[in-house]
């Protein structure tokens, strides 16, 4: 993937103005870092691959989407949420549930899904309903993650809950979501998820066309997200949300509530992971229990970390990169690949914190200064 | 007692921590114009009374503010009714500048929306706190790399431009060299010149080259009260106090 290789040269790129937050590139690079984004996504993907590899890549871009909001949550606002497959899981049930609707009404069908039939009474239940509507569907796609971000954030950042806490919170709601999902089959599909779609907003799935067309609204997404993100992060609340992840007593002395700042970020990662869930289910055609459980929500925050949580390109490149390598290794070395993530996480965590993004900053200095930064080229190998 | 309009009225204030009183029953009031100094040796409940009127440590008693009563506000409410604080190590956001640091302090009156927009140009308090603080020259530089003294003064700057009514500041020369300290005091001395400023400090030198009135607290009560030359000169101060701290200090 040339994506990879974005990284260095863009920090080369960036500036070192002492006005810029560190990690934010400046508006130049930024754009340069989108434009390149979009050249590789848009124009030489779609040459150089396959059919098959498009949709491929369509899901790692949706895993991608989700790892710019945890790029603002965690690296700028400092919140690792291990739960981030409750909100890809609502915005991915939520499309997955309008698709089946609108598919059982096809063809003068009865309007009831048919795994409804399988294992309910053949009703559909009532919260389900107004997902018939088209409109309704793209706003709870990201209004319904949006919301319960806000609720949970909200209420747990009040509390000043942080840190290891926060983090092992998150992944225990994400597990009892998986259980309240696999526990009512009858409206959920259980531990079977959703599947066998024939249509995506009236368009035929089977269609190669129209799968490729759902890569490039996915890429386009993230170049979105990824504007988004930059602008954010360029802005006033961006600064004010690392101020509130460096020493957020600090700010509360100075008259802000840092709750709140906390659970805006919180939320626009929501929305993002919320959007990314929707995306994936058409491209993938499935959505179960294990791609929104503990272990998929972990996985999402590996090509993060390995990328640079606080820069703006490291998590979208870190989770692209990252999904790659699990998919060509994991079906030769099955085994192995699971531990080597972990072993990936663990010495990105303890020898790089800043990713790969930080990678050009540390030789730089190393030149600079050879004999403090002896030890960092091991990392660096 | 003079409790003017803009006064800062501490009366009968108690803090307790499990079974252990920190703070039992401390009176005293600090108004503009005056440079107020709460000392004490180690214990003696100095930062616990500063946390208290802050809202970090829970209290029983009165703190008013003009007529407002602050006991039992949240933090952040606190500091936007006018009391900002100083921590006894320097508090600053080391990876953004001290312009931004300054900013984000002045920011606490702007919407919401505004906040989503880039910073363009340097506000006009902002650029007034730098020179008062005596930053101007390191104002692009991070906050990170400012020396121990700058970072006690960034902070005190990031009070200025937030324009409050009493600044509170706890221990601001620890660890200042002898010129660092003058400056430190004579930049004390115009800011209590407009606003309550009340300073917890250690120091027995700097304190006698500025303070204007004294409060001497030892074991969480009041032991007394005046202007410098009265206190030092009470046998019940110098026994307590001095005795005990060169007890310690040898």
């Amino acid at each position: 993937m040339s994506a990879t290789g974005l990284t260095p040269l863009l920090s080369r790129l960036r500036p070192r103005s002492a006005d810029a937050v560190k990690g934010v590139p400046s508006t130049a690079s930024a754009v340069i870092g989108i434009a390149a984004f979009a050249v590789a996504l848009l124009v030489l993907a779609p040459l150089l691959l396959t059919q098959f590899e498009i949709t491929r890549l369509g899901k790692f871009v949706c895993f991608a989407i989700v790892a710019v909001g945890i790029g603002i949550a965690w690296g700028r606002g400092g919140m690792l949420s291990l739960g981030q497959g409750i909100f890809f899981g609502l915005g991915a049930y939520t499309m997955a549930m309008h698709m089946k609707l609108a598919d059982a009404s096809l063809d003068g069908g009865d309007g009831v899904p048919d795994f409804m039939k399988l294992y309910g009474d053949g009703t559909v239940p009532w919260w389900w309903e107004p997902l018939r509507s088209e409109a309704f569907t793209i706003a709870a796609i990201v209004l319904l993650p949006a919301l319960v971000a806000f609720i949970l954030g909200f209420a747990v950042f009040t509390r000043r809950v942080k840190g290891a806490y926060f983090a092992i919170l998150s992944q225990a709601l994400v597990a009892a979501f998986v259980v309240l999902i696999i526990g009512s089959q009858a409206t959920t599909g259980g531990f079977n998820g959703i599947s066998n779609f024939r249509t995506w907003f009236g368009f035929v799935l089977a269609d190669p066309a129209n799968k490729r067309m759902l890569y490039f609204i996915a890429a386009g997404t993230l170049l979105v997200m990824l504007l988004i993100a930059f602008l954010l992060m360029r802005s006033r609340y961006g600064e004010l949300l690392v101020a509130t992840r460096d020493a957020e007593e600090r700010v509360r002395f100075l008259g802000y509530n840092p709750a709140l700042t906390k659970t805006a970020a919180f939320v626009v990662a929501a929305a993002m992971a919320g959007i990314a869930g929707a995306l994936f289910v058409p491209l993938v055609g499935i959505i179960s229990p294990q791609d929104i459980g503990v272990v998929p929500s972990i996985g999402f925050l590996i090509g993060v970390a390995v990328g640079g949580r606080s820069s703006l390109f490291g998590p979208a490149l870190g989770a692209i990169a990252i999904s790659w390598a699990e998919s060509s290794l994991s079906s030769s070395f099955p085994d192995i690949w699971t531990y080597f993530q972990g072993l990936l996480l663990v010495l990105v965590v303890a020898l790089l914190p800043g990713g790969l993004a930080s990678l050009p900053a540390l030789l730089r200095r190393r030149r600079r200064h050879p004999s403090t930064a002896s030890e960092l080229e091991v990392t660096a190998a | 007692m003079t409790a003017s309009p803009e006064s800062l009225v501490v009366h009968e204030l108690k803090v307790s921590f499990g079974g252990f009183v920190a703070v039992d029953g401390v009176s005293f009031d600090a108004s503009p114009g005056e440079v107020r100094f709460l000392i004490g040796p180690n214990g003696a409940g100095k930062t616990t009374c500063i946390d208290a009127i802050t809202g970090l440590s829970k209290a029983s008693g009165s703190v008013m503010l003009g007529d407002t009563e602050v006991l039992g506000r949240p933090v952040h409410r606190i500091a936007r009714l006018g009391i900002g604080r100083t921590f006894q190590t320097a508090s600053v956001f080391d990876e953004l500048s001290v312009l931004q640091n300054l900013d984000i302090a002045a920011g606490i009156h702007r919407t919401a929306l505004s906040l989503l927009r880039g910073r363009r140009g340097v506000p006009e308090s902002v650029e007034e706190a730098l020179e008062e603080v005596g930053l101007v020259d390191q104002r692009a530089q991070s906050a990170g790399s400012l020396s121990h003294g700058q970072k006690q003064w960034l902070e005190i700057g990031m009070l200025l431009v937030q324009n409050p009514k009493a600044l509170l500041l706890d221990e601001p020369v620890a660890g200042m060299s002898h010129d660092e300290r003058t400056a430190t005091g004579e930049l004390l001395q115009r800011i209590a010149a407009r606003r309550i400023t009340l300073v917890v400090e250690h120091d027995m030198d700097f304190m006698r080259r500025f303070a204007t009135r004294v409060t001497v607290l030892h074991q969480g009560r009041v032991l007394s009260e005046g202007a410098v030359s009265d206190v030092q000169n009470d046998p019940r101060v110098q026994e307590v106090y001095l005795g005990s701290a060169v007890e310690t200090e040898s």
